[in-house]
């Protein structure tokens, strides 16, 4: 086809943006090409591992399996957006390194994210209830334990309790 | 980047029609968590799309003036099963679809979507069945209304008429299908996220007052054949009997004459026969609980 482009404005991380856009991209691609936000990971492209994942008004979804014409008017989190102002790591990012949830990092803002929309419910989830919770993603590193304890220690800080593995 | 020829995105309900008639040639793409995966797959790649995914007016529940319980065909998983009237009427619903790949597929994933596409294993399909829903159509006409069963034409293919303009814009549960009825769906899978069932059976009862008698059993499959099917053997040998251990066990050998599932690679005609068996017993001892009874 010939090129087919459209204006697309979003709030990115808390900024409003806008860029012209080929209707064909993927929000992957745009975030990626577009606005250099690297975290937002290619693994398969197709839905299932999550290493794309990023939260559009609040909830999660497969970049790669989403329009970038559809991001027109949506408030989009990625990864790079949890720093505080001082550079400082997010509650959840900081658990992930407590509990070494991390080895290549290639699935890790996907789960990060995923992890945010969980401790933004603002309520307990039980063990079973975050294991459902995390499954829409691939860790061919860790073997999920460390992931799952990271969440959950993260979970327990925020509703002022102490975490008992 | 996908190999699209063309997108086009409708603004309105009417605007998908009129854009329809104007390129007939363009499918409809809603959240795009099949048809997005069929073009990189390349079985799609090329096409012109008609985008209904920014159609608002296609997302939410209410209950109509008839009392039907009326689903927006945008409406996503996660929002069915969140939704307070789903969890009122149709409980089942909701539990059904939040059975389905991961909760991001849930979060894009549509009912429409997951009827259009005319799937057996469509984790939505053997509830909806179980239920009697009604599709609802829209087009250059106006609305049509097809009985699910009559929907689903062949494998992959559903009663849409695309020269006419139309797109599928609400799933009702009709009134007398919902009131005082409780079911259980159940999927057979590999394992727990990220899987298409191996078979899926959903079951609904609804009970005399003093529970003592079943006035109605539906029972549907999805792959048991190549669209999701009702079990009307299995059906007639509970309705209007005692909810009892015998009867849940003559119901479920019942199934094995309405079922037809093939052999695939994901496991055998005669396996699938088997668990269908045990599934149906274990739907319906759990739909007659929910209904307050309690198989004697
Ligand atoms: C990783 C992954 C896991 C999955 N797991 C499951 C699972 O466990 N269970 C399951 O059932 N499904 C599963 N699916 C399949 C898919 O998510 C569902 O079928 C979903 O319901 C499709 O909805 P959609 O809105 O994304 O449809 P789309 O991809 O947009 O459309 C699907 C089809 O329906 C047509 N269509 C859609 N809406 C309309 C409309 N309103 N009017 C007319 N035509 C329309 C389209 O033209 C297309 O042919 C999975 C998909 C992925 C990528
Ligand atoms: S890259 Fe998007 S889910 Fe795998
Ligand atoms: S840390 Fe390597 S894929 Fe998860």
């Amino acid at each position: 086809m010939s090129a087919q482009y459209k204006m697309i404005r979003c709030n990115i991380n808390g900024r409003d943006v806008e860029k012209m856009v080929d209707v064909r991209a993927s929000l992957t691609d745009m975030l990626r090409n577009e606005y250099h936000l690297t975290s937002v990971k290619k693994g398969c492209e197709v839905g299932e591992c999550g290493a794309c994942t990023v939260l559009i008004d609040g909830e999660t979804f497969n970049s790669c399996i989403y329009l970038a014409i559809w991001a027109e008017g949506k408030h989009i989190v990625t990864l790079e957006g949890l720093l505080g102002a001082e550079g400082e790591l997010s509650d959840i990012q900081q658990a992930f390194i407590d509990e070494t949830a991390i080895q290549c990092g290639f699935c890790t803002p996907g789960f990060i994210l995923t992890a945010r929309e969980i401790l933004d419910a603002d309520r307990m989830f039980t063990d079973d209830e975050l294991r459902k919770l995390l499954s829409g993603h691939l860790c061919r590193c860790t073997g999920y334990e460390n992931i799952f304890r990271a969440v959950k220690k993260a979970m327990y800080r925020r509703q002022g309790r102490e975490i008992d593995f | 980047m996908y190999d699209i020829k063309a997108i086009y995105e409708a603004e309105s309900v009417e605007d998908a029609v009129r854009l329809r008639l104007a390129h007939p040639e363009a499918q409809i793409i809603a959240g795009g968590s099949d048809v997005l995966v069929q073009i990189r797959e390349g079985r799609r790649a090329g096409k012109e799309l008609i985008s209904i995914y920014g159609i608002d007016s296609l997302r939410g529940v209410c209950l109509d003036e008839e009392g039907s319980l009326r689903i927006g065909s945008l409406t996503s998983f996660s929002h069915i099963t969140r939704d307070p009237l789903v969890q009122k009427h149709c409980a089942v619903l909701g539990e059904a679809v939040d059975q389905i790949g991961s909760p991001q597929i849930r979060n894009i994933g549509t009912i429409g979507g997951n009827t259009c596409n005319g799937v057996t294993s469509a984790d939505s399909a053997s509830t909806l069945h179980a239920w009697e829903a009604v599709v609802e159509l829209t087009g250059i006409h106006g609305r049509r209304l097809v009985p699910i069963h009559d929907f689903y034409i062949k494998a992959g293919t559903v009663d849409i008429r695309a020269e006419e303009g139309e797109i599928e814009t609400a799933i009702l549960i009709p009134r007398k299908s919902y009131e005082d009825t409780f079911g259980h769906y159940i999927k057979y899978g590999m394992r727990n996220a990220m899987e298409i069932a191996t078979l899926g059976c959903s079951v609904n009862v609804r009970l005399s007052k003093d529970k003592s008698t079943i006035e109605r059993c539906r029972i549907a499959f999805g792959v048991a054949g190549p669209v999701p099917m009702r079990a009307p053997s299995a059906e007639a040998v509970a309705n209007g009997q005692k909810p009892t251990r015998d009867l849940a066990e003559a119901f479920s050998l019942a199934v094995l004459e309405d079922i037809n599932p093939r052999d695939s690679w994901r496991a055998a005609k005669n396996f699938r026969k088997h668990i269908a068996v045990e599934m149906a017993k274990r739907a319906l001892t759990e739909s007659v609980k929910r209904a307050g009874g309690e198989l004697l």
